[in-house]
């Protein structure tokens, strides 16, 4: 259970966003949505414990983040706009370099099965510099599949997807949010998802 | 004890302290006129003439305060340091920033009359001596603090950055110091130091001491009207600088 | 502990699949280095007088160059704010990846200082010192310079800055190393210069990884 209560974030003089108050159970997922430049990559950063809040409180199953700021983060898969992917580096080995820093390492069988299933099949051991735009982001994505966090922070997923992709990214997070998982993610695009939604507007 | 503790805090606000500062630094500034002129007419016209090093000895009623308070004044730059990396007060970035200009400027005081001194005892504007590369190093490190909360566009980062480097300098300045004499001694540098060459009379002592203290009240009223300049400039947009008298006009 | 071998591992992935960047920081020190006989005169009493300082001088100048990349294309690429959630403390990420800054940028000139030791016509015994006292220096120089990488993160003229905020810093790595091998030259021990590099590495491995780690969450906010 996450939990944000009064957040505000200020970019240099100017307040960004103040108050936002929301709550994501298990198996609920909260989409930020807002014009350019509202704060949605502030607040997801703020969540993720990257940036501190101007004020406000984050808790996790009702304690506050600062407290139990190790087992928060074992528990958080955060993927930002950057992607975090290597150029030099092959999508099998980005994929399990990220794993081992994360601290869950990876065994090879569950890579290239997760690689696969995001249909990046027989491009696994080609430098990712080779790579599309699209299918850099679908190696980001292939760290879902693997991944046994339970809160996902997604920063514009969906972007540089094809029609394909999107629907596959849908159906990962379908099945993430019926294991009981949590999402939070920014978009600006409708998605149906299952689970229980609900959505934030900033700068309204 | 709480109670104490409460005000303490309180003047670590801008709002607070700008007025406090406002009213504080034309006493120093007027100390430091003082101890000035009464420095400058001891060191003069009363100190007796040096009978090795003739009226030249003088500079050292600059240079040996200059010295002292550069390195003063990087150890308080730290101090506000290690208080705005604790407890997070935005007073204390501002003032290391306000302190640092006053700082480099005493090193190169320091390092001009060494040179000025230097060349009629030595011969030479500049010696390899232990005091003066610490005190260039010294000075390395104050540019090196400006230049990297200059080239930081937003100012808490940049307190923040500047704090780090503040701190990591400190606690070097003491292994680079021991590094530079032991470095002066194995090459066998200058014997002639600075301060240990004329015999210290005690008008000379006092001489010292008040140009010291002068060059501490100026240090401490020009950082103080630094800060107000720089409390203006970062809280412009609040209501609480709007609302000021000197703003009204 | 796992997260900081994986660290190494893939920063000397990346080195390998990037030889040049290793090299160019290695010519770079052999072409400052011939440059000083160059400039002076080829007097071999003289070259051998001024070859620890000139290795030793070379030797940071090159061990800076690439410190401008240490945490940049982490940075860029997103993965530093991935290591900053790792539940692995990010103090010992930054340890790893200097450690790896090191053995791409530090332990190639301790090996190559010997060769580059011959041109200045030093004995055998004051190449194993200077190896020696590279080998205790070097790596002070990437965790000193890794404080100095992550508080330019992402400035304008960062290079710059950056040998402005940690060239004055080497300056004790500097005195004890070029000195040790002054000392041996000159008939004197250099078991002092030597406990004293030590002691300075010592003090850098505990104290430096955190300062870097520190200035890097102010990067990252």
């Amino acid at each position: 259970m996450l939990t944000a209560h009064g957040l505000a974030c200020d970019r240099g003089d100017r307040r960004l966003f103040s108050a936002v108050d929301f709550a994501v159970a298990p198996g609920q997922w909260l989409q930020v949505e807002g014009p350019n430049g509202a704060g949605k990559t502030s607040l997801l950063r703020i969540v993720a414990g990257l940036a501190p809040a101007a004020d406000g409180r984050i808790e996790w199953d009702g304690q506050p983040v600062a407290q139990v700021r190790d087992e928060y983060h074992a528990r958080l898969l955060y993927l930002g706009h950057a992607p975090s992917i290597k150029d030099d580096l092959s999508a099998l080995e980005n994929l399990q370099t990220a794993a081992a820093v994360a601290g869950r390492p990876l065994d090879e069988h569950t890579a290239l099965t997760a690689l696969r299933r995001i249909g990046l099949k027989g491009r696994e051991d080609l430098p990712t510099r080779v790579l599309s735009q699209g299918q850099k982001r679908r190696v980001a994505l292939a760290r879902l599949l693997c991944s046994q966090a339970r809160l996902w922070i997604l920063d514009e997923p969906f972007v540089a997807l094809d029609v394909a992709a999107v629907s596959q990214l849908c159906e990962i997070l379908d099945e993430h949010l019926s294991r009981g998982g949590m999402l939070l993610f920014t978009s600006h695009q409708a998605v149906q998802l299952g689970g229980t939604p609900s959505s934030l507007r900033l700068g309204a | 004890m709480s109670q104490r503790f409460i005000n303490w805090f309180k003047f670590a606000s801008p709002a607070s302290f700008y007025p406090l500062a406002g009213k504080a630094w034309p006493w120093f500034a007027a100390l430091a006129t003082a101890f000035c002129a009464a420095g400058l007419w001891i060191s003069f016209f009363v100190a007796p003439t040096d009978f090795q090093q003739g009226e030249g000895y003088r500079i050292i009623f600059i240079h040996v305060p200059a010295s002292w308070m550069s390195m003063f004044i990087y150890c308080v730059m730290a101090f506000w340091a290690a208080i705005g990396i604790t407890f997070n007060t935005r007073l204390s970035g501002m003032m290391s920033s306000a302190l640092a200009p006053t700082g480099a400027l005493f090193a190169f005081i320091s390092l001009w009359t060494g040179a000025l001194w230097g060349k009629p005892m030595w011969g030479a504007w500049w010696v390899w001596d232990a005091r003066l590369t610490s005190e260039l190093i010294l000075f390395f490190l104050y540019i090196g603090y400006i230049a990297l909360t200059a080239a930081i566009d937003d100012p808490r980062r940049a307190d923040k950055a500047g704090a780090i480097v503040a701190l990591v300098g400190v606690v070097n300045v003491p292994i680079i110091y021991f590094s530079v004499k032991w470095w002066n001694t194995l090459h066998q540098g200058a014997s002639v130091s600075l301060t240990k060459a004329p015999t210290m009379a005690t008008t000379m002592l006092w001489g010292m001491l008040l140009m010291a203290l002068a060059f501490w009240m100026y240090s401490i009223a020009i950082a103080l009207y630094r800060v107000r300049a720089i409390i203006l400039e970062r809280e412009r947009h609040t209501t609480w600088v709007a609302e000021l008298p000197e703003m009204q006009r | 502990m796992s997260a900081f071998f994986a660290i190494v591992r893939r920063d000397l992935l990346l080195a390998a699949r990037r030889k040049s960047e290793v090299f160019t920081a290695l010519f770079f020190f052999m072409i400052v280095v011939s440059l000083f006989p160059l400039g002076i005169g080829p007097e071999t009493a003289l070259l051998r007088r001024i070859a620890p300082g000139v290795l030793w001088v070379a030797a940071l100048l090159a061990a800076m160059l690439s410190l401008n990349r240490l945490f940049a294309a982490d940075h860029a690429d997103g993965t530093l704010e991935q290591m900053a959630l790792s539940p692995t403390p990010l103090a010992l990420l930054v340890a790893g990846k200097t450690l790896a800054h090191w053995l791409t940028a530090g332990l190639p000139l301790v090996l190559l200082a010997p060769v580059l030791g011959i041109q200045f016509d030093l004995s055998a015994r004051s190449l194993g010192i200077l190896m020696l006292s590279l080998l205790l220096g070097t790596p002070i120089l990437s965790l000193i310079g890794a404080i100095g990488a992550a508080l330019t993160l992402g400035l304008r003229g960062g290079g710059v800055l950056l040998s402005l905020l940690v060239l004055p810093l080497y300056i004790p790595a500097l005195i004890f190393g070029a000195g040790a091998v002054e000392a041996d030259m000159a008939g004197l021990g250099v078991g002092g210069h030597l406990s004293l590099l030590g002691a300075l590495l010592a003090l850098g491995v505990f104290f430096a990884p955190w300062a870097a780690t520190a200035a890097l969450r102010i990067a990252l906010e």
